[in-house]
């Protein structure tokens, strides 16, 4: 019978433990105190330099209307700010993610010519780009 | 189409009926509808009728084709189908078809399944109305004015509509279940691994999950048990045998413990749902059940969370579409600007301020107080669900917090469009299974759906209560 939520459909998975959060995110998130409030009012700056990150062209207006946008969306997220996280692990994940192994041993994989008919430009069996140094657009 | 995906599937098996009548059918029924609801980017009849021929010859040699034998269903247009165009909804993809089937698709071919087509979606996943789908929006098969909900409203749609008795989405906040509750159709966002994620175009990875529509519960039941299990090529599958659902299907709740969650029944939630939530509760009491309020406290803060988690998530992954290896290129004098070009034609509005929201919450300076936040607010709300686990089998909440609305009425702020997913967000970033249950109308006669969260693999518990539901409502709508 396994209608009960706890009777073990998923014996072997160990339940998830701080531990094993903290592992996870080792590194990552390593010794991330928790600052009280949040940041400053998102500013049209930020957008510019995130956007630059992302490899996005944003024209004035659609900055304006973006920095607002995402202002609201950031002032919405500080209401988390009111929550006592102090000595909460992160969650980055529903379950603890291990490595998984298989054997070694050759598979077949995609095929080279499908992968490249499917590129915009592909020559000599490699994808094609233009030139890679230049201005920094 | 009148036929359950089990009374097709018995039908084609036992030889009664033909997969090609019954693709015939489906077709037919798409020819007369699809062009008020658009909710198919593609339909692939001439493929469909191979399939469905060659489910046929099965047959008449002797072989079952599988539990799905000759039911057409169809897929959400962000998981992976070889050699046939995948868009997820985007111009960036355009002209993309993948070099492989996702695991689901394959599964399902296996079963004996007749995909007829790619159905509509937000660009990405990335929405709750599809209108932020580059080909233009689904509409609400029940109300052509109203939108079908997101970001799986063109799968939602299709079952809806009658044109296929199964169809398969993506749920990462709310994807399934929102739209199915919108178009009065069963909708399951499974555990988080029950299903592999191989071919589905990533958005999302910690919180994307493929699922079910179906017309009815059974229906749902089957088609899950076809899709979950173990996968090698996801390294987030559960490494389990799927618990059978079907069977228990009939156990009823008689003795369950259910919780109303407290904190869904509140400010923003339209009284007509909220007393369609209260009717379930009853049908639950009626049945056998104990229903006591519950409250999650951290769950208020999901939208919170899920909205610097996502985008953080989807700002990596959509890293990907940099014009050198399939999909959209805008050319440039130079690789760096080639990109941008590409990016900046490519991705529409919502996926740009995503992207640009997830980048910034994972900036330098940014990363722990939002980033790091949001994933600490993830563990409460695990927490709180697992406390409130602890006293209840199974909890109760709306699916959405109104029912369908109008096109346009949410598009000019994004935040009251993310206020849709508020009931279900806190599910995905628990990594549980919720599903929504058509449960009657709303005042202005369109459908309500109720959702039925359960705890880590807790189907077998949250399909016998969802059955319960169906039959105190009686036929599907």
């Amino acid at each position: 019978m396994l209608r009960s939520s706890r009777s073990g459909l998923w014996p072997s998975l160990p339940a998830a433990s701080p531990d094993r959060f903290r592992a996870a995110a080792a590194g990552a998130v390593a010794a991330a105190a928790y600052h009280a409030g949040m940041p400053e009012r998102l500013t049209s700056d930020d957008v510019a330099h995130v956007a630059r990150l992302a490899r996005l062209t944003i024209t004035p207006s659609e900055l304006e209307l973006f920095t607002a946008q995402l202002g609201n969306i950031l002032d919405h997220a500080n209401q988390m700010a009111s929550l006592d996280l102090d000595g909460i692990e992160p969650t980055p994940h529903p379950y603890p993610l291990r490595n998984v192994m298989r054997e070694d041993e050759l598979v077949p994989t995609l095929d080279r010519d499908e992968v490249l008919a499917a590129a915009p430009s592909a020559q000599d069996g490699m994808f094609r780009v233009p030139p890679v140094l230049g201005e920094e657009p | 189409m009148t036929s359950t995906a089990r009374e097709i599937a018995a039908a084609v098996r036992s030889g009664e009926r033909t997969a090609v009548e019954v693709l015939e059918a489906a077709l037919a029924e798409i020819a007369s509808r699809e062009g008020e609801i658009h909710a198919f980017n593609l339909v692939t009849a001439e493929a469909a009728r191979a399939r469905a021929a060659e489910i046929d010859a099965e047959v008449a040699s002797g072989r079952d084709p599988g539990p799905l034998a000759g039911v057409p269903i169809a897929l959400k247009d962000n998981l992976c189908t070889r050699g046939v165009p995948t868009t997820c909804g985007s111009r960036i993809l355009e002209g993309w078809r993948p070099p492989y089937n996702a695991t689901v698709v394959d599964l399902l071919a296996l079963a004996g399944a007749v995909s007829v087509g790619k159905t509509n979606l937000d660009e990405f996943a990335m929405g709750s109305s599809t209108e932020n789908s580059a080909f233009g929006p689904t509409r609400n098969p029940r109300d052509l004015s109203r939108v079908p909900g997101g970001s799986s409203g063109g799968s939602a749609a299709a079952v809806a509509a009658g044109f296929v008795s199964l169809s398969l989405g993506s749920d990462t906040g709310g994807s399934i279940r929102q739209p199915a509750a919108l178009c009065g159709v069963v909708g399951v966002k499974p555990t988080y691994g029950l299903v592999s994620r191989y071919g589905l175009v990533a958005f999302a990875s910690s919180l994307d999950q493929i699922g079910p529509f179906s017309t009815n519960v059974a229906d749902a039941a089957l088609m899950l048990e076809v899709i979950a299990g173990h996968d090698p090529m996801d390294s987030t599958s559960i490494p389990l045998d799927v618990a059978d659902i079907s069977d228990h299907l009939e156990d009823g709740v008689a003795g369950m413990r259910i919780g109303l969650v407290e904190e869904f029944l509140g400010e923003g939630i339209a009284d007509d749902v909220r007393r369609r939530v209260e009717a379930a509760a009853d049908a639950f009491v009626a049945a056998g059940a104990t229903v006591e309020t519950v409250s999650v406290p951290a769950a208020a803060y999901g939208l919170d969370a899920y909205y610097l988690i996502a985008p953080a998530e989807a700002s990596s992954n959509l890293a990907r579409y940099d014009a050198v290896r399939f999909g959209l290129r805008v050319d440039a004098p130079t690789t760096p600007e080639m990109y941008n070009a590409s990016r900046t034609a490519g991705f529409g509005d919502e996926v740009k301020r995503r992207i640009m929201l997830g980048t910034y919450a994972l900036s330098a300076g940014y990363y722990d107080a939002y980033y790091g936040t949001a994933q600490k607010v993830r563990t409460l709300i695990r927490r709180d669900f697992d406390a409130a686990y602890e006293r209840f089998d199974l909890l109760l909440s709306p699916t959405s917090p109104t029912t369908a609305f109008a096109f346009g009425d949410k598009t000019a702020d994004p935040l009251t469009m993310y206020l849709n997913d508020v009931c279900t967000i806190p599910t995905n970033l628990a990594g549980h299974p919720a599903m929504s249950v058509p449960f009657g109308v709303g005042d202005d006669g369109l459908p309500v759906g109720v959702q039925i969260l359960a705890p880590m693999l807790g189907e077998v518990a949250m399909f016998s209560a969802a059955a319960v539901l169906e039959s105190a409502i009686g036929v599907p709508l």
